[in-house]
């Protein structure tokens, strides 16, 4: 993903108004649309969004850096998201932790260079019977292991 | 509670006298007990106001008489009989017959813990705190009687301080989160540059992608360090760099001193709201070292000279000579915060504004000219300061632009406190100093120069003057009090009608002069609205001040700040207006004195235009 | 896996037609039912549900609102995820009786995020409903419309909380609001709104389907019905159970297969952990309530890492605004590593116990009043364990 051209966003930001209202209830409902378009939301878009629908850009902000699926930063193509609430702890989700930073070379929190990979730690998934347990965007994966880990990786790489 | 400003923002349940509709009629009384004694409140009341009303005391921290509510700190919270979580009683409106203990052990202890958590986080070395005596964390350790730190205590500064802006000064290691700067900056001021970001532990108030406050879109108005408890807001304080220039023998330092300081100045002293402190305030001037020591309203003649001219001109244009391109209605230019709001929000507006200066910039220009010209000093040797209750001045000194003498025209704002500061480190105790008078030839003003100071002022002392050149007589209002200007409400409107009147102003015959007076730029913005839905084409003239209150509430003005403070702030101008032996601007024989010696093409003329006059730019709301 | 033969949700032929029959009665009669039957919420905080949507129903406004709290956070809880997926129908049509009872013209679903590959099913679902006019204009051929919207959460536990709920449906930042006023009198957008749990509009279509009395015979005195427990951790077959309030923790745990069990965390990361001298206390409100969630721990954990996985839970998703909770529940967790250093003294400890209770009563909302339940608890039933740490040592740091 590359950055999003200014006039590309407006249009998307015109689009995502028409379709869900000018409202400030129709807030989330665009900046997930852009989030999952764009693989972030900038700068630009954030302010654009802010006058559209009539509040100030640094209102915008703070709800996007409220929700910890919205992000200022550019996120990676495929955000794996790990759950480290307890039951998936008590499953071994140390070694699954251990296996992803190894393979895709990344930190906890960091997105890879080449933007395809962001690897984040987030909270209870509710997958709690099946762990440990992950999420890759929208795609759920569970009774991970460090082998399946590396299968589905290789996958998307 | 007259002047409650624009509350459109907060959630509904954030908006006091919330009346909750099932059960309990509306504006009946209802039983309560509080302590053990029983009391009778008007339907919807809250807990807090309730106490307040009868003299029960509950300690607050986020909430605020001007603010939206907030319920977030916890520090008023109270025991409610039958509910099992304690209640915060500013947020809760009393719709049945309850029992309420404000000093119960569960409420002593909470309140005592929270104070623990907030100085666990706060990062307060008061000796070196702006707001070391004046602080409400300091007031509520001490009423609680903190002796030790519970939980522990931060010992380094954890971020950095926010110095960019000219006027204001962030220091993220103070703020206890109460929220008040974010409420007062986007639901009392609808300017938006202070909001809470992240969540959880690392919640934290910032700017828009945490930027520096000069980048962002900040109008100066320094509401928000008004409203701040602790001393996270600041203004920036120049007094070093006055001090530096008092103490320099070749430099001659000018001070200026605006309406509202005489008013207000006391409370820095222990002295109640409303005490006018003027002559005492020139005395300590000349203690302090001053070299002149000039009255700002002599100025505020000046540009109702020149506005009120300016204003003349542009009806002759439009009724005498058909011009259509002309704007009307003509919106005062003289709050530096509200030049700043429609420089950036309304940008294709600007040229309803008046070209006037403010009168502190009109005086800077003025004394780097005429004033050296006519006391024979060389004007790079002069500094200029000017006292002001205002925060933005501290930026418009600074404009480019400002500089029609060839000098920088003003060279430093200072505010109310920092002036108080600096009597205090003077070692000067104001209030049992003998009175002075202001010094020649700038001292004598008028009082429809010392109204400027609060909202109504300008456009009752432009009306003083208008009135009288068109029709020759004085305004048909008692002890020319012009009571629609007058009062608190955020839009006031009135008009006059202009009959008999002088032959050259014939085109003026039965008109009705139309006036808006607005304050708070949340309710300048409705006022925007109105003008481009074109519901403003049959007004004149409008006055708009950035600061809820006019001058008497600006952002440099004592610390706190309440609907009843500015109230009588403003009785005290009002009072002391009524009192003064020139009560019109084109009365004042030194304003006649000035347009016969020097600007001698008179008000909108050649030479006033290069000096009294300014330009302005077109900013925009996007954040680079 | 149903272990009673009069299972409600696992077994749909028991599900009966609750819609046809609710838009025969009037909304009084099934608001009625609702609070004969002393359903309760299934979310957590049980508040009884007839009592809410009798409010709502009273309440005058020219809109009305229902919503479906599916932001399903609570560590340990899954059991939304089963009834939404395979269930569906209890629980949409069960919105859409709510709809009706209270009158509202529109319902919206809070999907948290992360079950956002649910989402094309659940659409799905709502346009077949629309299509067999069970949902849209003239709901099977009645003058009452209803129609259901569905909004993604986007990761935060907060939002679970009703008002913080409302707040995210609005467009702010999901922080909790003052109350009073209550949801029911101004909700979102400040109209009447009833912010139920799945199960809950699930168990409300049981009731209308099979009666009040029927749905009261099961569970205790003040806990009504049945409830679904999802039980993950240290055992043998973890998953969903649908058992009646009232049942004995040693008996779930026999059912789930526990061995060498240490602790049970019954409610999530806000219940209390059961050491195994309570097992013969009972899951209901009266007892150990829960939303759902059942952790088992044996014996080889560890209590004290345990506890700092709670704590750092809410450090980081609590919202920030209420001072007890941003800042009370940082402090705990500072205690909890200063347990695993072993340099916390037996008075500091005392002194957090008192701040956890200080937060129970006055933080703002539900998260901040139940963050120290397992740091009390915990540290009450383990303390031998938790105080024997030291750094260095095999559980210290």
């Amino acid at each position: 993903m590359i950055y999003p051209d200014k006039n590309v966003l407006v249009n998307e930001v015109d689009t995502l108004v028409e379709k869900y209202g000018s409202g400030r209830e129709s807030l989330l409902p665009i900046l997930q649309d852009v989030q999952r378009k764009f693989g972030f939301i900038s700068d630009f878009a954030m302010q654009e969004i802010a006058h559209r629908l009539n509040i100030h850009p640094v209102e915008v902000y703070g709800v996007v850096t409220f929700y910890s699926f919205l992000s200022t930063e550019p996120k990676g193509k495929y955000v794996i998201r790990l759950c480290k609430t307890i039951s998936c702890e008590l499953a071994g989700k140390e070694a699954i932790a251990r296996t992803l930073e190894r393979e895709l070379n990344l930190k906890f929190g960091e997105t890879s260079s080449d933007r395809k990979f962001t690897l984040e730690y987030c909270h209870c998934i509710g997958m709690c019977d099946q762990g440990p347990a992950m999420l890759i965007n929208e795609q759920v994966y569970t009774k991970l292991t460090p082998s399946k880990i590396i299968e589905i990786i290789d996958n998307l790489k | 509670m007259a002047d409650r400003i624009a509350k459109g923002r907060a959630p509904v349940s954030h908006q006091p006298h919330t009346v909750a509709k099932v059960g309990g009629e509306i504006g009946g009384e209802v039983e309560i007990e509080i302590n053990g004694r029983k009391y009778a409140v008007p339907f919807g009341t809250t807990i807090l106001e309730a106490c307040r009303m009868n003299n029960i005391h509950i300690p607050t921290l986020c909430y605020h008489e001007d603010l939206c509510l907030a319920g977030a700190c916890r520090v008023c919270v109270v025991e409610v009989e039958g509910m099992k979580t304690l209640q915060a009683s500013c947020a809760f409106p009393i719709t049945n017959k309850i029992k309420i203990w404000t000093t119960s052990e569960k409420v002593r202890k909470a309140r005592r813990h929270i104070l623990d958590l907030l100085l666990s986080e706060h990062f307060g070395e008061c000796y070196s705190c702006v707001r070391n005596n004046n602080c409400e964390l300091q007031t509520l350790a001490k009423e609680y009687g903190v002796d030790f730190y519970r939980f522990g205590h931060i010992s380094q500064p954890r971020y950095e301080v926010d110095r960019s802006s000219y006027a204001i000064v962030r220091d993220m290691d103070k703020c206890v989160l109460c929220r008040r700067c974010v409420r007062t900056c986007i639901d009392l001021q609808e300017v938006g540059v202070l909001e809470a970001t992240r969540k959880g532990y690392s919640t934290l108030i910032s700017t828009f992608m945490d930027r520096p406050i000069l980048d962002v879109i900040c109008i100066n108005c320094g509401q928000c360090i008004n409203r701040c408890p602790t001393g996270a807001l600041r203004a920036k304080d120049p007094s070093d760099e006055i001090w530096k220039a008092i103490d320099d023998p070749t430099k001659h330092v000018v001070i200026q001193t605006a309406p509202s300081i005489r008013a207000s100045i006391g409370e820095e002293f222990g002295l109640p709201p409303g005490h006018s402190m003027t002559g005492q305030m020139v005395t300590a001037l000349r203690m302090m070292g001053f070299d002149r020591v000039f009255d700002t309203n002599f100025a505020a003649d000046l540009t109702i000279m020149e506005e009120g001219t300016e204003l003349l001109l542009r009806l002759k244009r439009k009724l005498l000579e058909g011009d259509k391109s002309v704007k009307l209605p003509q919106f005062t230019s003289c709050s530096p915060g509200w030049i700043k709001y429609i420089e950036h929000f309304y940008p294709d507006q600007l040229d309803y504004l008046s070209t006037c200066k403010s009168p502190q910039q009109m005086f800077g220009a003025v004394i780097k000219t005429f004033y050296a010209q006519e006391m024979g000093i060389d004007p790079a040797n002069i500094v200029t300061v000017a006292v002001m209750p205002c925060t933005a001045k501290k930026f418009e000194c600074n404009r480019p632009e400002m500089n029609a003498s060839g000098y920088k025209d003003i060279d430093y704002g200072l505010t109310t406190r920092e002036l108080a500061q600096m009597m205090k480190e003077a070692g000067i105790y104001l209030p049992e100093l003998p009175k002075s008078y202001f010094d020649e030839p700038f001292g004598n003003a008028s009082g429809a120069g010392l109204i400027f100071g609060t909202t109504g002022g300008v456009m009752e002392a432009a009306l003083r003057t208008v009135y009288e050149i068109v029709t020759g007589r004085e305004v048909p209002f008692d002890n020319l009090s012009i009571t629609p200007c007058r009062g608190m409400e955020g839009v006031r409107e009135a008009s006059i009608v202009l009959k008999d009147v002088k032959d050259e102003w014939k085109f003026l015959e039965g008109f009705e002069l139309k006036f808006l007076i607005a304050h708070g730029t949340a309710n300048a913005k409705k006022v925007m609205e109105a003008l481009i839905r074109g519901e403003l084409d049959d007004y004149h003239f409008v006055e708009i001040m950035a600061c809820p209150g006019g001058c008497i509430g600006g952002g440099g003005q004592p610390i706190p700040t309440s609907p009843e403070i500015r109230k009588k702030r403003a009785e005290a101008i009002y009072k002391e207006d009524a009192e003064l032996p020139v009560r019109k601007s084109h009365e004042n024989p030194h304003i006649k004195y000035i347009y016969e010696k020097f600007l001698v093409d008179g008000p909108c003329g050649k030479i006033s235009h290069k000096l009294l006059h300014t330009h302005y730019y077109k900013r925009g709301k996007y954040i680079v | 896996m149903p272990i009673i033969n009069d299972t409600i949700f696992f077994d749909e032929k028991a599900h009966g037609e609750a819609l046809e029959k609710a838009l025969k009665m009037s909304p009084h009669e099934v608001v009625l039912e609702i609070r004969e039957s002393q359903l309760r919420g299934r979310g957590g905080a049980g508040f009884p549900t007839g009592t809410k949507w009798m409010l709502a129903l009273s309440a005058q406004a020219e809109k009305k609102f229902v919503v479906c709290n599916a932001d399903e956070g609570e560590p340990g809880t899954f059991k939304d995820r089963v009834l939404l997926s395979e269930y569906t129908k209890l629980v949409l049509e069960g919105m859409v009786i709510a709809g009706y009872a209270i009158q509202a013209q529109k319902g919206f679903i809070y999907l948290r995020g992360e079950y956002a590959y649910l989402l094309d099913h659940l659409l799905n679902y709502l346009d077949r409903m629309r299509k067999e006019k069970r949902l849209g204009e003239n709901i099977l051929g009645t003058n009452y419309s209803f129609d259901i919207e569905i909004r993604l959460g986007s990761g935060a536990y907060v939002c679970g909380e009703e008002t913080a709920l409302i707040e995210s449906l609005e467009g702010h930042r999901g922080e909790a609001r003052n109350r009073p006023p209550y949801p029911v009198n101004t909700g979102y957008l400040g109209y009447p709104t009833i912010v139920n749990n799945v199960e809950t509009f699930a168990c409300a279509y049981i009731v209308i389907s099979k009666g009040a009395q029927w749905f009261a015979q099961y569970g205790t005195e003040k806990s009504k019905g049945m409830k679904l427990i999802s039980v993950s951790g240290d055992c043998k077959k973890p998953g969903v159970y649908e058992v009646p309030f009232g049942i004995k923790i040693k008996e779930l745990l026999e059912l789930v297969g526990a061995e060498d069990t240490k602790a049970v965390q019954i409610g999530g990361a806000s219940g209390i952990c059961i050491p195994m001298s309570e097992i013969e206390r009972n899951i209901s409100f009266e007892d150990v309530p829960t939303g759902g969630s059942v952790i088992i721990f044996n014996k080889s954990r560890n209590m004290l890492q345990v506890l700092r996985n709670f704590m750092e839970f809410f450090v980081e998703e609590s919202c920030g605004q209420c001072t007890p909770c941003r800042i009370g529940n940082k402090k705990l967790l500072e205690g909890v590593e200063m347990l695993e250093k072993g340099i916390c003294t037996h008075h500091y400890l005392n002194e957090l116990i008192e701040l956890g209770k200080t937060m129970q009563i006055a933080s703002k909302c539900g998260l901040g009043q139940s963050s120290p339940n397992p740091f009390i608890s915990i540290v009450t039933n383990f303390k031998d364990e938790i105080m024997s740490n030291y750094l260095g040592g095999k559980n210290g740091r």
